[in-house]
């Protein structure tokens, strides 16, 4: 085939390479990317639309179903705009606990991230590590919250559980453990070859394009724009914490990486904050089954970007309309537009490194053990160890660097 | 609410139609009405004099006689205001703000697919977010739409029900 010639290659809505139906129209000169067309829609569900039948109160647990990764996003944008129209004055042990499951879901997804970013440049190291290390979150979600993914704790008025001194105790030692690892990870990312010129000049977006194609999140403030919303249109309990806005200017998915490693830094910072500062008190009001009459806007920075609800109710218990934005929508154009004139092999870490929303919703509770040959129910305590004597039997041992991992996470064993 | 209070006001005083259309909600949410005809100017007046440089989303609103949209624009500062316009249902035909922001492309063809609303002047580009094959004069975010509808065009593909 002569090399000036071009063609189009369809990828999607169906490909094995592909974390969820999308489809891109990739036209190729040679190994050059002339132009993408991204058809997306094929997740919509037409929950906009199921929220209108259905009342407040259940809407809040079928938005919480929206994403699988920012599930605890879209419930707490929802609610904290429900409330203002009810005028709910919600007490703020709520709105702190609100806040912590809101910090830990960013780092959940963050670390989440990361691994994905590996695995997309060739570095499956990264994503064993930063995936293990992300179990550590997890848990500490499935312990204030009973759920790994969709935490069910938000509800209209505040928040459904309390938490204790003891899980306090566990959420801190997490974070200390994760702090460390997350520094390893930023020493990483600041000396490692690899990573660095992999990553650089990659997915390029200069600041004023940023900025006139809406790019938000981590993609929007590693090319220098300083926004978040949890700061410029303060929610919750930020009003009551100090932390940074982290910003870039590498403009390219490295920058993007930077970014998202020192926001886990600050999301530590956030949740000691919060659990050194926790109010006394309910941690929820009533709200009443009728809204009154009333339009609101609500956001929320999730780990991906700028969240908007907007809301109008009619005064009766269902909403006359409920709209929403993710962020990956706004940084679509983005995409695009770092598409053009690049490399095809750089599209799946270009493409991942706006971290377009994917649901992971695997949750696991019962397995066949191979030596009883039976079902049973195993607790995550016995999951764990179950997982780590497998790859020992392997001939895999994590070594020192897991056993303190794990005395970290649990010290009563 | 000072400065909501002040960015309403000079509104008013630099629009005089606007008088009784300028509601600050609480602080940071400013919400306002404008014909469509008037719409343009206030659109831009609130984007390049005023510093509402991001345009955070549009939405649609089914209202029986008319459609509401409203454009959601934020400023650096994280003030909001929310400026809507109406067009009525039997004409439903907006301009497009693609040239102002031209991330508004996929919330215009929200808008197109989910209740009818033709957009003049958007770029050519793909559909969003309704199948290639879904029949044209279908639009689910419509009040009186209801999913049964679509079994009148079934013939060959399942459609789910309930």
């Amino acid at each position: 085939m002569p090399n000036n010639k071009r063609f189009k290659i369809p990828i999607g809505p169906q490909h094995p390479a592909l974390k969820e139906p999308e489809s891109f129209s990739v036209a190729l000169k040679g190994e050059k990317i002339l132009g993408v067309d991204i058809r997306l829609g094929y997740n919509h569900r037409g929950i906009e639309k199921a929220c209108e039948e259905r009342t407040f109160i259940q809407d809040v647990y079928l938005i919480e179903r929206i994403c699988g990764i920012c599930s605890h996003t879209h419930s707490t944008c929802f609610v904290q705009g429900v409330e203002e129209l009810a005028h709910l004055e919600v007490p703020k042990r709520g709105l702190y606990i609100r806040t912590l499951i809101g910090e830990l879901e960013r780092i959940h997804s963050h670390l989440l991230w990361l691994g994905v970013a590996g695995h997309e440049i060739g570095f499956d190291t990264l994503l064993m590590y930063s995936w293990r290390d992300r179990e550590s979150v997890m848990d500490m979600l499935a312990l204030l919250t009973g759920n790994r993914v969709n935490y069910g704790i938000n509800t209209i008025g505040g928040v459904r559980r309390d938490i204790n001194p003891e899980q306090i105790r566990k959420v801190l030692a997490a974070m200390d453990t994760l702090e460390e690892r997350t520094k390893y990870y930023v020493e990483l990312a600041l000396e490692e070859t690899t990573i660095i010129q992999r990553l650089s000049g990659v997915g390029v977006l200069s600041h004023d394009d940023a900025l006139r194609l809406g790019a938000v999140g981590p993609t929007g403030r590693a090319s220098g724009v300083n926004r978040d919303i949890r700061r410029d249109d303060p929610y919750a309990a930020y009003p009551d914490v100090s932390f940074e806005v982290v910003v870039d200017n590498h403009n390219d998915v490295y920058g993007r990486t930077i970014v998202r490693l020192k926001e886990l830094l600050e999301s530590y910072k956030i949740i000691r904050q919060l659990l050194k500062n926790l109010p006394e008190g309910p941690v929820a009001i009533k709200a009443p089954r009728k809204i009154p009459a009333g339009e609101v806007v609500s956001r929320y920075e999730a780990p991906r970007g700028e969240d908007v609800h907007y809301i109008k109710s009619n005064g009766t218990e269902k909403p006359e309309r409920v709209k929403v934005r993710a962020p990956t929508l706004a940084n679509v154009q983005s995409v695009k537009y770092m598409l053009k004139d690049r490399f095809l092999a750089d599209m799946p870490i270009v493409i991942a490194a706006i971290d377009p929303c994917f649901s992971c919703t695997d949750r696991l509770v019962g397995i066949s053990t191979a030596e009883n040959r039976k079902n049973e129910i195993m607790t995550w305590g016995e999951l764990h160890d179950y997982s780590i004597g497998w790859y020992r039997k392997q001939g895999i041992d994590f070594g020192a660097l897991n056993k303190k991992l794990m005395k970290r996470l649990r010290p009563d064993t | 609410m000072e400065r909501e209070e002040q960015i309403a006001q000079e509104l008013i005083s630099r629009f005089n139609y606007l008088q009784d259309k300028v509601r600050v909600a609480r602080q940071r949410r400013i919400f306002a009405e404008v014909s469509q005809e008037q719409f343009k100017e206030v659109f831009e007046y609130v984007q390049q004099r005023l510093g509402f440089t991001i345009l955070c989303t549009i939405t649609g609103l089914d209202e029986q006689e008319t459609f509401g949209i409203i454009y959601h624009c934020a400023h650096d500062n994280g003030t909001m205001i929310n400026i809507k316009t109406r067009i009525p249902k039997n004409n439903p035909v907006l301009a497009t703000v693609t040239s102002y922001f031209p991330s508004a492309d996929a919330y215009e063809r929200e808008m197109i697919d989910l209740l009818g609303i033709k957009v003049q002047g958007l770029p050519e580009g793909l559909r969003y977010p309704l199948p290639d094959d879904w029949p044209a004069d279908e639009h689910p975010l419509r009040k009186d739409w209801k999913p049964d509808r679509l079994s009148r065009h079934q013939t060959d593909r399942p459609v789910a029900s309930g």
